[in-house]
């Protein structure tokens, strides 16, 4: 049976309590991972790990996180910031992610708040639909 | 020199699970410190104990080709001291493993008796994201480690000789 996205949200706040020994109501659709939750780069590993339990779905890294392999490459970061070109990779390879604010200073310190609470709800809706 | 907290292994089913065992003894000298009169195996070091356990597991999982580093302690619980002339052991599980890292989930009994929940987080650290790079060899696994593992694992514990 389809799971709302309310249902999807608690699901993900049940995870991210867990991950990272947050109170709920930390958990907020807006708050970025990094900046207002703590996550550090082995914890996006293990939110990976336990998104897969709760869900039963597969999440390749890249996918949902893929930020790390696409900075090492010149023609996408140019002076510390994302290229047109950088941005529109980002934007293909990122659709549950919103760029809009972003999109007026890509520079790269931000991506950082890219990764919010909602991104991850979005990403593992999609996923959920597409395998249904 | 490395302190190892574990004595044996009693189980070892590669890439799934693993038993270890561990005798506590006064000859331990910390723990005349720990504390003066009442010794007790410090908690730190059953968390150090479940991670040789489940980094064994892990490490052994993928040949000891990669070098596994405790990354995150993601729950203990202790409901019990541990003392001198206590048996322990440790029961370690993998719950995930990726190319990046594992999980693995772990509990630590004296008897039937549960002492502590111990959830642990490895990475493999050759591929973390940062693409720092680490020396070739691979300290983790030392000869120490992988001795314990002799009688489970063939050619564990006997480097191989031109």
């Amino acid at each position: 049976m389809a799971m709302s996205r309310d249902e999807v949200f608690e699901e993900v706040k049940a995870v991210l309590v867990d991950a990272l020994g947050l109170d709920e109501d930390e958990v907020t659709e807006e708050a970025t991972l990094m900046g207002d939750l703590g996550a550090e780069s082995i914890d996006f590993l293990d939110i990976v790990f336990r998104l897969e339990k709760a869900f039963g779905i597969k999440v390749p890294r890249e996918e949902l996180f893929p930020a790390e392999n696409l900075l090492n490459n010149p023609d996408y970061v140019s002076n510390g910031k994302l290229t047109a070109k950088g941005l529109q990779e980002f934007k293909a390879r990122m659709p549950h992610t919103d760029f809009s604010e972003f999109e007026a200073d890509p520079d790269v310190n931000r991506l950082s708040d890219l990764f919010t609470v909602r991104s991850v709800v979005n990403f593992v809706e999609s996923k959920l639909n597409s395998a249904a | 020199m490395r302190w190892i907290w574990i004595d044996k292994f009693l189980e070892f089913e590669s890439g799934r699970r693993a038993v270890a065992l561990k005798n506590v003894t006064l000859a331990e000298e910390h723990l005349h410190d720990h504390f003066p009169g009442f010794p007790v195996m410090p908690e730190c070091l059953m968390i150090e104990a479940m991670a040789q356990t489940a980094g064994i597991l892990v490490g052994e999982a993928r040949h000891f080709e990669e070098k596994v580093i405790l990354a995150k302690v993601k729950q203990a619980v202790f409901h019990d001291f541990v003392r001198p002339g206590d048996t322990i052991t440790l029961h370690a599980e993998i719950e995930s493993i990726a190319p990046e890292a594992a999980g693995t989930t772990g509990r630590i009994l004296r008897g039937d008796d549960l002492i502590a929940q111990i959830d642990l987080m490895f990475s493999h650290i050759d591929r973390n994201l940062a693409g720092k790079v680490f020396p070739e060899e691979n300290f983790v696994f030392t000869d120490m480690f992988r001795s314990l593992l002799a009688g489970f694992v063939p050619s564990a514990g006997q480097e191989s000789t031109p």
